[in-house]
């Protein structure tokens, strides 16, 4: 113990002790800050990297079942839309098959009632030039019958006999 | 590229086992062939392993003796600066390695044991009656070659991690060149010393001391390794000074809870408060004191275990018995390189539970 204390350097302790703390001050100003935020900051670099990678796994895992599920979704929609054209072709079809039949049948009835009715104007007609035909005939027949007195008074008196019948 | 790596890695290795050599061969060489007596021969290695351990007013890579067995030093002087009545700086190659004394304005110094004594013009030397000498000793600033190391090691330091911290905005936040290899060690000193320790939310403000000294301590082990004698942490003033600074920051740091636990500890009856309150009190000193001498202890054993093998060689002085002790040699510098970073991370982690004992928050009041 006393070898040691004889040993002890005053002047040594004294340098030792500024040279020191200058150092760590140097150093922390120049050395150790700089280096420990540069490995801090890689570290967090590193550490935000790998977490956004896993966010972006898990981003992509939600896309493909967000994808699974509109594709799905899709499906269902083309179906129904599917279903639905179908059945409004279907209604369309029988709309126009109805609305047909019943044009058809209106354009017959019509078509019937304009025969009928152009049948009884030609049956008119006929009827009517029969009726001069006849008078025409008769008038000739009796023009031709009546070129004499005689011939006259028999037909006036046949005629008034008929009249007689007739009534 | 593999290819350059592995060259560079064998290089590395060479150069490694040359150090090794070199150290063993260095510290040795003065010690050649000199001596006839065994005893003596004994006395001169104790010495010179003593010597090594000191620091010193010069920064001396080795000596040998010359043919007109006149002692060689290669190296360079250091400044001197004393106050005795004001400063007084001079080269220390005045001294002459210790053969002159020194004339600065009328006051003479001499050195004696390795320390600087005032002295009359001749250099004598007084003795009271412990046998020490009993010469005023002006109170010395002296840059000496610990000293003088410590500041190799700071700009060292320095200009690593300042390159490191270059390499970062410069490479886009990854490190590059020389720095990368301590990246590493940065990150594991905050996530396995710091963050366990002291805690998630109080590391950051003790982030830089820890850094400091654990790099600190472990570049000065590691050069004290190498050939040229330097032993800094293993000198008592250098770890009693990392120790109290440890020391301050844990107490000017400590939360109430720290000093509650020292002088009331909360859950235990009165009685036992009043005893352990002293033993509190004490443990505060002895926890920077055992820091201290760990490392002090640690280092000093490692260069006189390492030193003795090397002398070892030449007190054997044949080739079984000193390849022998070369091997050993060998042997414990490689576990001396380990216990270099051992010593500085046990200082390091420490240090940080200390620091962790000042912060601690308990809910004692409740629990107990």
């Amino acid at each position: 113990m006393e070898k040691l204390l004889q040993e002890f350097s005053i002047g040594l302790f004294f340098w030792h002790s500024i040279i020191f703390i200058t150092l760590i001050f140097l150093l922390k100003r120049f050395a150790w800050k700089p280096i420990l935020q540069a490995i801090n900051d890689r570290e967090n670099s590193i550490r935000d990297a790998i977490e956004s990678a896993e966010k972006a796994k898990i981003e992509m895992e939600n896309l493909k079942a967000d994808n699974k599920k509109i594709l799905k979704e899709a499906m269902i929609e083309k179906e129904k839309l599917l279903k639905e054209a179908k059945e409004i072709r279907q209604k369309v079809i029988d709309k126009a098959k109805d609305e047909a039949g019943e044009q058809a049948l209106r354009i017959i009835t019509e078509a019937n009632e304009t025969i009928e009715s152009e049948k009884n104007a030609a049956i008119a007609e006929i009827k009517n030039q029969v009726v001069n035909l006849s008078i025409d005939i008769a008038e000739k027949v009796l023009k031709k019958k009546l070129e004499n007195e005689k011939n006259q008074m028999e037909y006036v008196n046949d005629l008034v006999k008929d009249v007689n019948l007739k009534q | 590229m593999i290819k350059t790596n592995n060259k560079i890695r064998s290089l590395k290795f060479f150069l490694f086992i040359g150090v090794i050599f070199i150290t063993v061969f260095v510290n040795a060489k003065d010690k050649e062939e000199k001596l006839n007596s065994k005893e003596l021969q004994k006395k001169e290695i104790k010495d010179y392993i003593a010597h090594h351990l000191e620091d010193s007013y010069y920064f001396d890579l080795f000596s040998y003796t010359n043919d007109k067995n006149e002692k060689k030093y290669i190296g360079f002087p250091l400044p001197i600066i004393l106050w005795d009545n004001g400063v007084k700086i001079f080269s220390s190659s005045k001294f002459n390695h210790g053969k002159s004394v020194v004339n600065i304005h009328g006051n003479f110094y001499k050195i004696y044991h390795n320390k600087i004594y005032k002295t009359d013009f001749s250099g004598t030397i007084n003795y009271d009656k412990n046998n020490h000498p009993s010469n005023f000793r002006p109170y010395d600033f002296s840059i000496t070659k610990g000293v003088s190391v410590i500041i190799l090691t700071s700009i060292l330091m320095f200009v690593l991690f300042r390159s490191l911290a270059n390499s970062y905005s410069k490479n886009k936040g990854l490190a590059s060149g020389l720095g990368r290899f301590f990246e590493p060690i940065v990150i594991y000193i905050r996530d396995e010393i710091a963050i366990p320790n002291i805690g998630e939310k109080n590391y950051k403000k003790y982030m830089s001391f820890l850094l400091t000294i654990f790099f600190f301590i472990w570049f000065l082990n590691m050069l004290g390794l190498t050939p040229f004698g330097i032993n800094v942490t293993g000198n008592i003033a250098i770890t009693f000074s990392l120790a109290i600074l440890t020391f301050i920051i844990t107490n000017f740091t400590a939360n109430k809870n720290y000093w509650a636990h020292i002088f009331w500890m909360p859950g235990v009856p009165t009685l036992m408060k009043i005893v352990l309150a002293p033993i509190e009190v004490l443990g505060v000193f002895i926890k920077p004191f055992t820091l201290m001498l760990r490392l002090y202890a640690n280092m000093q054993a490692g260069h006189i275990v390492m030193m003795s093998l090397i002398a070892l060689m030449f007190i054997f002085y044949n080739w079984i018995g000193s390849s022998l002790s070369f091997f050993l040699a060998f042997f414990i510098s490689i576990i001396e390189l380990f216990v270099a970073l051992l010593q500085a991370y046990i200082f390091t982690i420490l240090s940080a539970l200390y620091f962790g004992f000042a912060n601690e928050e308990h809910e004692h009041n409740e629990t107990h």
